[in-house]
């Protein structure tokens, strides 16, 4: 291996790295909405469960990379979609991705905050409605602080998934790190360096992504917590 | 007496080895399998296309058994820099860029490449199929080619990943924006959902997308000069190691006599219609 070539091309792949975090970053964040949002949904029972059920069996049970092709060769197909409303987003490589990305973290991300609701001890729900608090306020200052406290270490799990997952954004010919390293690897037939060289930025990435994660958790411990008001 | 007994057991040894080597000549030959009709894959799964045929051909003039592996284009040749297979006839051209990493036999085969956009986009009124031969540019050509760039400038245009044409439109259209696919198969799809304005890619893959099955290809038409030669290289060729010169060798005999008697043009015409063989 020529360690020469693999600090030499860091700096080109740097160009992709803003993309990629674009997508990641763009996809968490509709994402966790969507999911907290599903997961919400889900607890009204009937109709609601039974949609957000279907939607994390079909998007958590097929490939991302199917999910990604479907959403970009699959629906370009359709003259209906490409003079919809919506075509001017799907015609966007950019877009394409990002949708498909946060698809799929939706569905996952939901699935983390039901575990994270089932969680919320009974006791601290029937201790704030003791205290006669209303149902929007044992919601929102009781039940959701420590469902998504108690969620918070497998979301670090899907973060790290969902950065590794924009690499999928290069076959529907986005240039983030992963499409960048297949350039420069068609030119200088030397994969190996290369693809070293983007797996050690997607490292860096997602380092920061964990100690990010395990801070917050830390913060929001109980421990932590009652320490600081003492 | 001893003595000659071990002589003969080592005559015996020695030409059974040799005879072992003969028939144990096996060549693996890699390809894409998504090129048609170069190279493709059938309803069953079994690779076939003029490739199959012209390397069946050649194994044959080598006295050499051969076996087909497909491989994913953007890993080819360093798949074969490690091994895993020992020659690669996928439509690929030769260039001074592969021939610093890899060496190769021929060329076997040599076809244009075309810009192609839409039947109701503006570039398809450019004249089409003026034979460009890149070799040598004059004031007339260059201008052309320069036209056409201008033309092109901030559209965006899709070629296969790690191709000539990609190699082509960095090197003599920098203005264009360049979107690499995987397959040429994706960049019709895009095409026609009109995310990218043109395409540029060979003839006879043009011809493939227009006659695809799918019916999607018959809006699309060619536009501009049949380019060849200069930085799209000096043809089709094998592709081998640098150090398996006896192999290429063997396969410089077998291409010179099939493209001699005729056996090239022969399969050409079978698969594409028209001929490719390299005739000087």
């Amino acid at each position: 291996m020529n360690l020469d070539l693999v600090w030499s091309s860091l700096p080109r792949l740097l160009d992709g790295l803003v993309l990629t975090l674009e997508l990641a970053v763009l996809s968490l964040a509709i994402g966790l909405a969507a999911g907290i949002g599903l997961a919400l949904l889900r607890r009204t029972g009937g109709a609601g469960r039974w949609a957000v059920d279907a939607y994390v069996f079909v998007f958590r049970g097929t490939p991302l990379l199917v999910q990604i092709f479907a959403l970009y060769f699959g629906l370009g197909q359709f003259e209906a979609v490409r003079e919809s409303v919506l075509w001017p987003l799907l015609r966007e490589p950019f877009w394409c991705a990002v949708i498909a990305l946060a698809l799929n973290t939706a569905a996952y991300t939901s699935e983390i905050v039901r575990g994270g609701l089932e969680a919320v001890p009974r006791g601290a729900v029937e201790a704030a409605e003791a205290l006669g608090l209303r149902r929007a306020a044992v919601w929102l200052t009781v039940v959701l602080p420590l469902a998504l406290r108690q969620a918070l270490p497998a979301y670090g799990n899907e973060i790290v998934l969902m950065v590794k997952g924009t690499a999928l954004a290069s076959t529907v010919t986005l240039l983030e790190i992963t499409g960048i390293a297949r350039q420069i690897a068609s030119r200088t037939y030397a994969p190996l360096e290369i693809f070293t060289a983007a797996g050690i930025l997607y490292l860096a990435i997602n380092l920061l992504a964990v100690v990010g994660v395990r801070a917050l958790e830390r913060r929001l411990a109980p421990e932590a917590r009652a320490a600081a008001r003492r | 007496m001893k003595r000659l007994i071990l002589a003969a057991i080592a005559v015996v040894a020695l030409s059974t080895a040799v005879d072992a080597y003969a028939q144990s000549r096996t060549v693996r030959i890699a390809t894409e399998g998504a090129y048609r009709p170069w190279n493709f894959t059938d309803a069953s799964g079994a690779l076939v296309g003029f490739e199959m045929d012209l390397g069946r051909e050649l194994c044959r003039r080598m006295n050499a058994t051969c076996t087909f592996v497909a491989q994913d284009w953007d890993g080819i040749i360093p798949a074969l820099q490690q091994g895993r297979y020992d020659a690669i006839m996928a439509g690929m051209s030769i260039t001074p860029r592969r021939l610093e990493v890899i060496d190769f036999a021929g060329p076997y085969a040599t076809d244009a490449t075309t810009f192609a956009s839409l039947r109701n986009s503006p570039f398809a009124q450019i004249k089409a199929g003026d034979p460009l031969d890149m070799a040598e540019i004059s004031a007339d050509e260059k201008k052309t080619i320069d036209d056409l760039a201008a033309q092109l400038r901030g559209r965006n245009v899709g070629v296969q990943i790690s191709t000539i044409q990609q190699q082509m439109l960095e090197a003599l259209m920098p203005g264009v924006r360049v979107r690499t696919y995987e397959t040429t198969d994706a960049i019709a799809l895009d095409l026609v959902a009109g995310r990218i304005d043109a395409l540029l890619v060979d003839r006879s893959a043009l011809k493939a997308i227009v006659e695809a099955e799918g019916g999607q290809g018959r809006n699309i038409q060619a536009f501009g000069p049949a380019f060849t030669r200069g930085v799209l290289g000096t043809g089709v060729g094998v592709g081998l190691r640098k150090q398996d010169q006896d192999l290429k060798r063997a396969f410089e005999t077998a291409i010179g006599e099939a493209t001699r008697d005729g056996t090239i043009a022969r399969i050409s015409t079978q698969w594409f219609g028209y001929d490719i063989s390299i005739r000087n």
